[in-house]
């Protein structure tokens, strides 16, 4: 069963092996609407999926290219592209506005250099809009890495920043 | 002696403030000073504001410690919190607080309370007790005890449940009908201010699986999906745990509770779409498609899901099924006022200094909620806003909260209920980003399929952009009103035909926002 897939999950590999993606696509083919669950597994794997997989998943599952296609494109979770080390998601929507998300928003975007959907050029940091992660009495929210993490303000997310860097999050007490 | 049970939540809102870390380090000290203790991972209570909340029992009961973070643990430890023992943290027992106390929990009465995962807990707490007598009765009274209780769907559209279930009960099986049904939950809680959903799917998850099999038994569906978003992992991870023990248990599977009654549980998981949330997108999602709304007719009821009869009910609708069943149809229609029958959990959330979650009956005003419930704002600043049922939602201002929360209270509005999401903005919130945030956001998550919805919503931000510069104001706000028109009767589905509710409900309660060129001019 896939698990959720907000851009780089922990231990995912970039590394596209072709006859490891048929396998995990075939493993699958039994389950009923199979296409997502594929496409969330592949992601998990792999961290991205890659255009090779399509015909593949056309194959195995009687649709046609464009269809597939049609659905990796349409939902905002799958990606195309290996993803950058650390994915950072920021709440955008209204319970975490009304906390102050806005002005996090700005500083992120000026630290970062970037606005959403795009990547720092040294391939560091992914910036994702996510709208609502379900803490909404306690934004702003944001999703680093696959955690979530609220009451945020600018420093204390740029410590959380740090520490992912640094690669221990998890260690941070 | 033995271990002294702690519980430590596992829910989001908990572990987002640190809940993980401080279970470890209550683990890790606990060991240190040779204390025997039992770490539960509960659900929250929903009070919010007091996360990470740490319960110990104890002979007087339950002693609460809270917002608790891991620097805190080794104090705790001190303090003798293990046999309830006075700190700066302690909150005393959870249930004598007002904001539980006040409150009327028949669908949340075990949240935060049992062990999310233990069958045996849940039957304890009088689990499963709703099934038993479902599975004793004919899909027919079923049908009727969900009808004569008022239900109605808690997705937000507010439709009688029961009158679904007939139909999907009555549509025809066989030759020339269908070889099965299905039973689908849309647990795709894409709302701002919204949390119930996920709160009961980390929190109680057996309840879930109980309404959706007395479903599965009112309308002969033999297969049920669970349709999770991604961004809920941990409530994914939880409800999958759960369904296992459940088919382990005997609740499940081919012979539920040896009844010789088939049904089983899946779960899907979303991919970040909010339109997902309309059924019928759901629907083509759970099919491995695009999440592309279908126009109706045909009714899902009647061909759903692969085409077969489908019940879609939101989660809270089914989680609602099992006490009516235990308790009758009418100890439930007796909460509530008008046609709004029972109870509603409503969502405290954004600027509000105790957010959380509160089961009341209908008929509760929003004044209530937000100040006895919420005290206020965060920051102590007046309200001035506040959109109630989510993204999709009237801002409704300050002078109007004395509104009772009532299906038919809010259309009178021009308002909603929807999934009970409470959002309080203070006297900074700037309404025309607001509502120009409204447009945004349905531009950002049409599904495309309709015209009014897919580009209504991108010049519906050029417009109001238009507005907020001061160009040709009264002739844009004209423009503005068309477009939103258009929108409302236009649209497939509610989330084009919703998203003028912001805005149109921004411009006419807060006009001063549309006209700060003119304003600075006149300073």
């Amino acid at each position: 069963m896939s698990t959720p897939s907000q851009g780089a999950s922990p231990g995912a590999e970039s590394r596209w092996d072709s006859a490891e993606a048929r396998r995990i696509i075939e493993s699958l083919r039994g389950l009923d609407g199979a296409l997502i669950p594929m496409l969330h597994a592949l992601q998990d794997r792999f961290g991205y999926v890659d255009d090779q997989a399509v015909p593949d998943l056309a194959d195995v599952l009687n649709v046609s290219r464009a269809e597939v296609h049609g659905v990796l494109t349409f939902y905002h979770d799958f990606r195309r592209t290996p993803p950058a080390r650390h994915a950072l998601h920021l709440c955008r929507a209204e319970a975490c506005q009304a906390v102050g998300a806005r002005a996090i928003e700005a500083h992120v975007k000026q630290k970062l250099g970037i606005d959403y959907h795009h990547e720092t050029p040294d391939g560091r940091w992914s910036l994702g809009a996510i709208y609502c992660l379900g803490n909404c009495a306690c934004g702003p929210s944001a999703l680093i890495d696959g955690e979530t993490y609220g009451r945020l303000t600018a420093e204390k997310l740029d410590q959380l920043m740090r520490e992912a860097e640094a690669g221990r999050v998890e260690a941070a007490e | 002696m033995s271990a002294v049970r702690v519980y430590v939540p596992c829910d989001t809102t908990a572990v987002a403030c640190g809940a993980d870390k401080v279970a470890r380090a209550i683990g890790r000290l606990a060991r240190e000073r040779n204390r025997e203790i039992e770490i539960v991972r509960n659900g929250s209570r929903g009070l919010f504001w007091l996360e990470p909340l740490v319960e110990v029992t104890t002979p007087e009961g339950r002693i609460a410690y809270g917002p608790v973070a891991p620097a805190d643990v080794a104090g705790l430890f001190d303090a003798d919190f293990l046999n309830g023992g006075h700190h700066k943290l302690r909150v005393g027992k959870p249930e004598d607080l007002p904001f539980l106390r006040n409150q009327e929990r028949l669908m949340f009465a075990r949240c935060g309370i049992i062990d999310p995962l233990s069958v045996e807990e849940y039957r304890a707490h009088g689990g499963f007790r709703g099934l038993l007598k479902a599975l004793k009765m004919a899909p027919a009274q079923i049908v009727a005890a969900v009808t004569e209780s008022g239900l109605r769907g808690r997705g937000g559209a507010g439709f009688p449940t029961g009158i679904k279930w007939k139909t999907v009960s009555e549509a025809p099986m066989g030759p020339n009908g269908a070889d099965r049904k299905y039973v689908v939950c849309n647990a795709d809680e894409g709302d701002s201010g919204t949390f119930a959903d996920r709160m009961l799917l980390e929190g109680d998850p057996f309840l879930l699986i109980e309404g959706m099999t007395i479903a599965a038994l009112a309308v002969g569906a033999t297969k049920g999906f669970i349709y999770i978003r991604s961004e809920y992992p941990v409530a994914f991870r939880q409800m999958n745990r759960a369904i296992e023990k459940a088919r382990d248990a005997g609740y499940l599977g081919a012979n539920v509770m040896g009844s010789g009654k088939s049904f089983d549980l899946e779960t899907r998981l979303g991919a970040g779409a909010y339109i997902c949330g309309e059924e019928t997108s759901l629907l083509e999602s759970l099919e491995g498609k695009r999440g592309v709304i279908r126009p109706k007719p045909p009714l899902p009821a009647l061909k759903g899901l692969f085409g077969r009869p489908t019940v879609v009910n939101n989660l809270l609708s089914f989680t609602s099924v099992p006490v009516i069943l235990d308790d009758g149809a009418a100890f439930y229609k007796n909460y509530g006022m008008g046609r709004s029958r029972g109870t509603q959990p409503f969502q405290l959330a954004g600027n509000i200094k105790q957010g959380g979650l509160v089961e009341k009956a209908f008929g509760v005003t929003l004044k209530e909620l937000v100040y006895d419930f919420g005290g206020g704002t965060l920051n102590g600043r007046p309200v001035r806003a506040v959109q109630v049922g989510g993204p999709l939602g009237a801002y409704l201002p300050a002078g109007e909260l004395d509104t009772p929360m009532d299906y038919e209270a809010f259309a009178a509005k021009k308002a909603m209920l929807g999934h009970g999401g409470i959002v309080v903005f203070d006297d900074t919130v700037d309404m025309a980003e607001q509502a120009r945030f409204a447009m945004e956001f349905c531009a950002a998550e049409s599904c495309g399929k309709c015209t009014p919805c897919r580009i209504g919503s991108t010049r519906g931000v050029e417009v109001i952009d238009r507005i907020i510069a001061g160009r040709d104001r009264e002739k844009n706000l004209q423009l503005l009103d068309d477009l939103c028109d258009t929108m409302v009767d236009g649209s497939l589905c509610a989330l084009g035909g919703l998203t003028p509710y912001p805005v149109q409900s921004a411009v006419r309660h807060f006009p001063e926002d549309f006209d700060r060129p003119s304003r600075k001019a006149a300073e």
